[in-house]
C-alpha cells in the first residue's frame, strides 16, 4: 500500500500532530473574526473570568462557534467513513445520501407544524430525520436484484435531498421565517451559536464518535464482504445496525447544531485513506481529527472570503469538495464498470 | 482413521431450501466424508452453489438440520462454527489497498476479543498460513496488485489461518488461467494430503473434478443425482443425466483419472505418418 | 385496421402509430381544460365559462383585466417552460442512456440557475432578452465542465450521472455564494434570486417573459422533433448505432446540445424547477411505447401538465402566500422517482 503513513510510530505521530493542529484551529477560531481578540485574552476568559465584554463574547459567542466546528466537522467525516464501508460506495456520505437534509426537514416541519422549540427537541428530531431518511434511502437503493449498487443509492439520495430541500423551503416560505433562518437549514451554518445549543447534542455525539472506535475491528473484516464475514463467525447484523446507530447520532447531532453541512464525509475519509491507509482502527481517529480541523478551517476562511460579511460554512465547504468529488467519482467510475 | 466407514465432516438431513417462492432443493441428505476432497459438480443453476452456502450457514434453510462434527450448526455461534469451518465464498472482493498480511490477519477474527486482538498463536498460525500458501514473500504487497492465482491464494492462506479442519470453497478456479487453476487445485490437495483437511468445493471443470476428488457430488435440479468415487460413477450416462451433453469418457493419460471428452462438432484431423 | 398512420408526400414520407395520435389529441385537450381551470382560480374565482368568454373578447372588462395581465402569462409560462423542461429531459434520458436522469439531477440546471444570477446580479442594467443567453452559457459551462470530468477515454452513463449530482450540489453553493457576497444585495433580490433557485414562475409578465422565452422555444422544439428519431437508434448503444449508419458522436452532440438549451432557456424563466425532466419522459414513454417520434411531443404535453398543476397548487392552497411551483414538482417527483426505481428493479 502506497500510503503516506506506514508504521505504527509514525501514524501515532501523525494523530499527535493531527490533535494540536486542532487546537490550534479552535484557538484560532476564537482568536480571528470582524474583531480580532488576543490570544492571551482567549486563555484568561477560561482561567480567569472577569466578566468584561471581550470575556463574554468568547465564552458565548466564539467557544461555542470553534466547538461546534469541530465536533461536527469530527461527525460527518466519522459518518462519511463508516457509510462508504458498509454500503462500498467510495462517495456515501450524509449529505449526498440526503440524511443531512432530511434531519433539517424534520427539524424545520416539526418546529413549523407542532410548534417543537428547544435545542434538545431539536437534537431529538436530527436523530429522527436521519435515521429515517438513512433508512429511506438504503431501502431504495436496495430495490432489485443486484442490491444496493453504487448508482442507485446515490441517485436516490439525490432524488430525496432535492425532496426534502423542497418540502423544507415550503414549510419556511409558508411559515414567513427571516431569510437567515432559511439558509441556515439550507447550507448549514456554525455562526450565532451558544453553548447550550453545542451541549444539546455534544454527549451523544462524543458517545458515538467513541462507539465508532469500538466498531473499527468489525468494519475492517466486514469490508471483506458479508459472506467472508459471516463465514469468520462475525454476526454482520449487529456490526451493520451498530454502525447505522452510530451514523445516525452523528449526522443527526451534526445538522441539530449546525445544520446541513456538505462534502465533509466525502472529502475526508478519502484524505485519511490516503495518509494512514484503510484499517479503520486509525481511520476513523485520524477522520474525528482531520473532520474537524476541515470544518474550522473553512468557518475561519468563510470569515474572510467575503470580508466583511460571512458566508455559511456549508457554501464553503460545497466549494472545497468539489474538485475531492470529481476525482474520488473518476476513480470509483473505473472500478465498478 | 482411513477406513471404509468414513467419519462425516458435514452432515445435512433432509435439507429444504427456496428462493423465494422457486424450490432449490427440498428433502436432501449429504455426507462429506472427513479427511477427503469432495466436488460439487453439475449444470449451471442446479442449485450446487447454493447446497455449499447452506452447509456453511451463509443460507438459512427452511427444514432439516446441518450437522458439524456432530453438533447440529444452527445451534453453534457464528464464532464456535468459524472455529471448526472455514468458507471461501465466489469471487471474494478486497477492498483496494489491503495487503496480503492485513487480509490473512482476518482469518484470526474468531479466536479474538476486544482485549485478546493479536495473541503469539494468532502471529503463528498467520505465519503458517503464510508459507503453506507460498504467500510469505508477498505479504506486503496490496492484493490489487496481485495476479489472479496470487490473490485466490492469498484468500486461501486468510482461510488457512482460521485453523479449521474442514475447508469449503465455492468455485475457487473461476475467472482463472489454466496454469493458475492446476496451481490451486494442486495447493488444495497438498492441504489435504499433508494435513488431512477436508476440503469441499464447487468446480466446473469436470475433468478436474475427476482428477482431485476422492468423492464427487453430481447435482441435478436441486436433488443429488449420484455421489462416490469419480472413477465409479463418472460415465457417458451421468455426463448426459447431469448435464444434458453427449461425450466419451476415457482415462486420463497421465493419471487414469475419468477424462470427459464431449462429442459435438469440431475439425477433424487425421494424424500424419 | 392498421396500427400505424402512414403520411407519403412527394419528398416526406413518416409512419406514426395510431395510439400516438390518440393520446397527443387527448393530452392536448386535457391541457387546454387545465390552462382554463388555472385561469379560474385564485385570490378572485372565475367560472369557466367566463373564462372562454374572455378569451373570445365577449367577456367583462374586470375580468378581462386580471385575465390577461395576471393569469395568462402565467399560464402560457407554465406551458412553455414545462414543455422545454420535459422535452430536455426526454433528450437527456435518450443520450445519456440512462433512464434515470435528467437535466436538474446532472447540474445542467444547476449551470442555467448560476448563469442567470450572475445576470440578475451583475447585468440588471442589460435587457432581460439577454437573460437567456446567460442562462444558456451557464447551461453550457456546466455541460462541459461534466462532461470533460466524466471523460476519460469515453463516457460511461455512470460516471456522467455521479459527477452530475457532485456538480449540482457545488453549483449550487456558488450561487449562494454569489447572493449572499455581492455588498450591494438587499435582501429582497436575495429572497427572489432564492426563490428563483427553487424554481417558480410567480409574478411573470408578457413581455419580460413570454416574449424573452419565445424565440428559444420557436427554434429548438422543431430541431428537437427532427432529431428525435437518432435517439432510437443511439438507444440500442454505439456500435449498433453506427452499423446503421448513424454518425454517433456528430448526432449525439447536436442532441446535447438542444436539450441543454432547452433546459437553459428554461431555468432562465422558471428557475430551478426540479423533477419534470424526469418524470414526463417516461410518463409519455408508459403511454406511446419507447419510440423518441412519439415520445418528444407527449413528453412536452406531460411536462406542460405537470407545471401547470403544480403552480395551481401552490398558488391556491396557500392563499395568500404564493409558494414556489418546484416545491410541489418536487413533492411529487421524489415519490415518482421512487417508483422509478422500483420499477427498474430488475435492469
Amino acid at each position: 500500500m502506497n500510503n503516506l503513513l506506514r508504521t505504527s510510530p509514525q501514524k501515532t505521530a501523525g494523530l499527535v500532530i493531527g490533535i494540536f493542529v486542532l487546537l490550534v484551529c479552535i484557538v484560532s477560531s476564537i482568536v480571528f473574526g470582524v474583531a480580532d481578540i488576543k490570544w492571551r485574552t482567549v486563555v484568561d476568559s477560561f482561567t480567569a473570568f472577569n466578566g468584561s465584554q471581550e470575556h463574554l463574547i468568547i465564552r458565548t459567542a466564539r467557544a461555542p462557534r470553534a466547538f461546534i466546528a469541530a465536533i461536527a466537522g469530527a461527525a460527518l467525516a466519522v459518518a462519511g467513513a463508516l457509510m462508504q464501508g458498509i454500503t462500498r460506495n467510495p462517495l456515501a456520505s450524509p449529505s449526498l445520501f440526503g440524511i443531512n437534509a432530511g434531519a433539517a426537514f424534520f427539524i424545520v416541519a416539526a418546529s413549523a407544524f407542532f410548534g417543537a422549540s428547544g435545542l434538545s427537541a431539536f437534537a431529538t428530531l436530527g436523530f429522527i430525520g436521519a435515521a429515517f431518511t438513512a433508512l429511506l434511502v438504503y431501502v431504495l437503493g436496495s430495490i432489485g436484484k443486484d442490491g444496493l449498487t453504487p448508482l442507485k443509492v446515490t441517485l436516490a439520495g439525490a432524488s430525496m435531498t432535492a425532496f426534502f430541500s423542497s418540502l423544507s423551503l415550503g414549510v419556511l416560505l409558508t411559515g414567513g421565517q427571516t431569510f437567515d433562518q432559511v439558509l441556515y437549514w439550507f447550507v448549514g451554518s456554525v455562526a450565532g451559536r451558544d453553548m447550550a445549543t453545542f451541549n444539546s447534542a455534544a454527549p451523544y455525539m462524543g458517545a458515538a464518535l467513541l462507539g465508532s472506535f469500538v466498531l473499527a475491528r468489525h468494519m475492517n473484516l466486514l469490508a471483506l464482504g458479508e459472506d467472508v464475514a459471516t463465514g469468520l463467525g462475525q454476526k454482520t447484523v449487529f456490526v451493520k445496525m451498530g454502525a447505522a446507530v452510530v451514523i445516525v447520532l452523528l449526522a443527526g447531532g451534526s445538522v441539530s447544531i449546525a445544520g446541513p453541512i456538505a462534502f465533509v464525509g466525502i472529502i475526508i475519509p478519502h484524505v485519511t485513506r490516503y495518509l494512514v491507509g484503510i484499517d479503520y482502527r486509525w481511520t476513523l481517529p485520524y477522520c474525528a481529527v482531520l473532520g474537524g480541523i476541515l470544518l474550522l478551517a473553512a468557518d475561519i476562511g468563510s470569515r474572510y472570503i467575503a470580508f466583511p460579511k460571512e458566508v455559511p460554512v456549508g457554501v464553503m465547504t460545497a466549494i472545497l469538495g468539489v474538485p475531492f468529488f470529481v476525482y474520488i467519482a473518476r476513480q470509483g467510475g473505473r472500478a465498478h464498470e | 482413521m482411513k477406513g471404509a466407514s468414513r467419519v462425516s465432516a458435514i452432515q445435512a438431513d433432509k435439507l429444504t431450501l427456496s428462493y423465494g417462492k422457486k424450490p432449490i432443493f427440498s428433502d436432501l441428505d449429504l455426507r462429506i466424508p472427513e479427511g477427503r476432497i469432495t466436488v460439487f459438480i453439475g449444470s449451471n443453476g442446479c442449485g450446487k452453489s447454493t447446497l455449499l452456502r447452506s452447509l456453511a450457514r451463509l443460507l438459512k434453510p427452511e427444514q432439516g438440520t446441518v450437522l458439524l462434527g456432530g453438533s447440529e450448526i444452527a445451534k453453534l455461534s457464528g464464532k464456535e462454527i468459524a472455529r471448526r469451518l472455514a468458507i471461501l465464498p465466489q469471487g471474494p472482493l478486497a477492498p483496494e489497498g489491503l495487503t496480503v498480511h492485513q487480509l490473512v490477519k482476518q482469518g484470526r477474527y474468531p479466536y479474538q476479543s476486544f482485549l485478546q486482538q493479536w495473541s503469539r498463536e494468532d502471529e503463528a498460525m498467520v505465519n503458517k498460513a503464510l508459507q503453506a500458501t507460498g504467500m510469505d514473500e508477498l505479504a506486503g504487497r496490496s492484493i490489487d496488485s496481485l495476479s489472479g492465482g496470487q490473490r485466490q491464494r492469498a484468500w486461501i492462506a486468510m482461510t488457512l489461518a482460521q485453523n479449521t479442519s474442514t475447508i469449503l470453497l465455492d468455485e475457487p478456479t473461476t475467472f482463472l488461467d489454466m496454469a493458475h487453476q492446476i496451481e490451486i487445485l494442486d495447493l488444495l490437495f497438498d492441504l489435504n494430503e499433508r494435513e488431512n483437511r477436508t476440503v469441499a468445493m464447487v468446480l466446473h471443470d469436470i475433468n478436474l473434478a475427476c482428477r482431485y476428488a476422492h468423492h464427487i457430488v453430481a447435482v441435478k435440479a436441486g436433488a443429488v443425482y449420484a455421489e462416490g468415487a469419480p472413477e465409479e460413477i463418472v460415465d457417458e450416462k451421468l455426463i448426459r443425466e447431469v448435464f444434458g451433453m453427449e461425450c466419451q469418457v476415457t482415462r486420463d493419460p497421465i493419471l487414469g483419472t475419468p477424462l470427459v471428452i464431449p462429442y459435438g462438432k469440431g475439425r477433424k484431423v487425421t494424424a500424419r505418418e | 385496421m392498421s396500427n400505424w398512420v402512414t403520411i407519403r408526400g412527394r419528398r416526406l414520407s413518416f409512419q406514426v402509430p395510431r395510439r400516438t395520435i390518440a393520446v397527443l389529441a387527448a393530452l392536448f385537450l386535457v391541457n387546454v381544460i387545465v390552462m382554463i381551470a388555472c385561469i379560474g382560480f385564485g385570490s378572485t374565482f372565475i367560472s369557466p365559462l367566463a373564462v372562454i368568454r374572455s378569451l373570445l373578447g365577449i367577456g367583462d372588462s374586470s375580468n378581462d383585466m386580471i385575465i390577461f395581465t395576471l393569469r395568462m402569462p402565467r399560464v402560457v409560462i407554465a406551458v412553455m417552460v414545462g414543455s422545454m423542461l420535459a422535452v430536455s429531459g426526454a433528450l437527456l434520458q435518450g443520450i445519456v442512456r440512462n433512464p434515470l436522469t435528467s437535466p436538474d439531477v446532472i447540474g445542467i440546471s444547476g449551470g442555467a440557475s448560476l448563469g442567470t444570477i450572475v445576470f440578475i446580479l451583475y447585468f440588471s442594467h442589460v435587457s432581460i432578452r439577454f437573460m437567456p443567453i446567460s442562462s444558456i452559457a451557464g447551461a453550457f459551462g456546466a455541460a462541459l465542465l461534466i462532461y470533460l470530468f466524466a471523460y476519460r477515454g469515453g463516457i460511461t452513463p455512470l460516471r456522467l450521472v455521479l459527477i452530475g449530482i457532485g456538480m449540482a450540489t457545488a453549483l449550487t453553493a456558488v450561487s449562494y455564494m454569489l447572493i449572499l457576497t455581492a455588498s450591494f444585495t438587499p435582501t429582497a433580490v436575495a429572497v427572489k434570486a432564492f426563490t428563483f433557485m427553487t424554481g417558480s414562475i410567480y409574478g411573470v409578465s408578457w413581455t419580460k417573459d413570454v416574449l424573452t422565452l419565445l424565440p428559444w422555444l420557436v427554434v429548438l422544439m422543431p430541431v428537437a422533433l427532427i432529431y428525435a428519431r437518432h435517439l432510437n437508434v443511439q438507444e440500442l448503444g454505439d456500435e449498433v448505432a453506427a452499423s446503421v449508419g448513424s454518425s454517433v458522436n456528430a448526432k449525439r452532440t447536436m442532441l446535447l446540445f438542444v436539450s441543454v438549451a432547452l433546459a437553459g432557456a428554461a431555468v432562465a424563466i422558471g428557475g430551478t424547477i426540479n423533477f419534470i425532466g424526469l418524470m414526463a419522459p417516461h410518463i409519455a414513454r408508459k403511454l406511446v411505447g419507447p419510440a423518441y417520434g412519439g415520445v418528444i411531443p407527449v413528453s412536452a404535453l406531460i411536462g406542460s401538465l405537470v407545471l401547470l398543476l403544480s403552480d395551481l397548487v401552490a398558488r391556491v392552497a396557500f392563499i395568500p402566500l404564493d409558494i414556489p411551483a418546484g416545491v410541489f414538482t418536487a413533492a411529487v417527483g421524489a415519490p415518482f422517482f421512487v417508483y422509478l426505481l422500483y420499477r427498474h428493479r430488475h435492469s
